[in-house]
């Protein structure tokens, strides 16, 4: 009889420590839809490449300022990047908003808060040594380090919220340092990481804990 | 008798041992935000941290942000040691039990 209560105590105080601590309504489905737009991104971007033609006679940001956009790679692939980003991110507010709303949690808490700060100090400084990047024309570093930087910022942020985070973080910082080894194959690692690996892991955490 | 002498009477409460697992793993805690993750009321939360702030087991942190008052709670090391004894003691009634 006091056993029942005990163990109560027990499943309360652990429900507490994960409910004050991590931001449980991050959607599954957002990850699985996320991946898909990064694949067709992938696809987007590999019949850009193919219709490729350099001009060298600039560095990288003239060229990406002064080319007339049909003739301008880089600005294309980064409209088709941004695009992936902005749905991507759009989606992600959606589905978490209506999961939050399910879950009775709301959508900005501390817990939420804390989620993004820490994604995002991780994720901009990340971003910023890519334009570095750029700038010196290591064109081949570019996606290499986005995953790289991509998968610190979810390991950092993934203690905030559910586990599946940490291992997709794990899988795209691998995929970024396999990268390193073969560059001129970014895109094929890019739409693998960004692509597959959140379609594998949103779905994980799909099954895992958004069917209740 | 002895297992259960060993729990700590200050957690004899799911509001108490609340806000006490609340703290343990966050560095700090407002008041709101340990009154929707608790679902409770202004008083009972109040009475509750008093009790436990009286056992020295939690700090209460008073600050003004833009003139609204914000009051902070924390746990003291005494309340963290105290919180984990009081836990290893539960886990070890119930295993004995099972």
């Amino acid at each position: 009889m006091d056993n029942q209560k005990y163990l109560q105590d027990i499943q309360e105080i652990r429900d507490l420590m994960s409910k004050s601590t991590r931001f449980i309504s991050l959607s599954g489905m957002s990850g699985v839809l996320a991946g898909t737009y990064a694949l067709l991104g992938g696809i987007a971007g590999y019949f850009i490449l193919q219709n490729a033609s350099y001009d060298r006679s600039y560095g990288t940001f003239e060229r990406l300022l002064r080319t007339p956009f049909e003739q301008n790679t880089s600005l294309q692939i980064l409209l088709v990047a941004g695009a992936v980003l902005g749905l991507s991110i759009v989606t992600a507010f959606i589905l978490t908003r209506s999961k939050a709303a399910r879950l009775k949690q709301r959508i900005w808490n501390a817990q939420s808060i804390r989620l993004i700060k820490n994604f995002i100090i991780h994720l901009s400084i990340g971003g910023l040594f890519t334009l570095t990047l750029f700038q010196y024309e290591l064109i081949g570093l570019v996606a290499p380090a986005m995953l790289v930087f991509y998968g610190l910022a979810c390991i950092q942020a993934a203690p905030y919220t559910l586990g599946t985070v940490k291992y997709l973080g794990i899988s795209c910082a691998i995929l970024g340092l396999i990268n390193t080894q073969f560059i001129g194959y970014g895109l094929y690692f890019w739409t693998a990481g960004f692509g597959l690996c959140h379609i594998i892991y949103g779905a994980v955490m799909h099954y895992k804990y958004d069917r209740s | 008798m002895s297992l259960i002498s060993k729990l700590n009477k200050a957690f004899d409460h799911r509001i108490r041992l609340g806000i006490m697992s609340i703290l343990v793993v966050n560095d700090h805690a407002d008041f709101k935000s340990l009154k929707e993750l608790l679902d409770v009321t202004d008083g009972n939360l109040a009475s509750h941290s008093k009790a436990l702030e009286k056992e020295n087991f939690i700090r209460v942190e008073k600050t003004f942000i833009n003139r609204k008052p914000n009051t902070k709670y924390i746990a003291t090391d005494e309340g963290k040691n105290a919180f984990q004894e009081h836990i290893t003691a539960l886990e070890k009634i119930i295993s004995k039990n099972d």
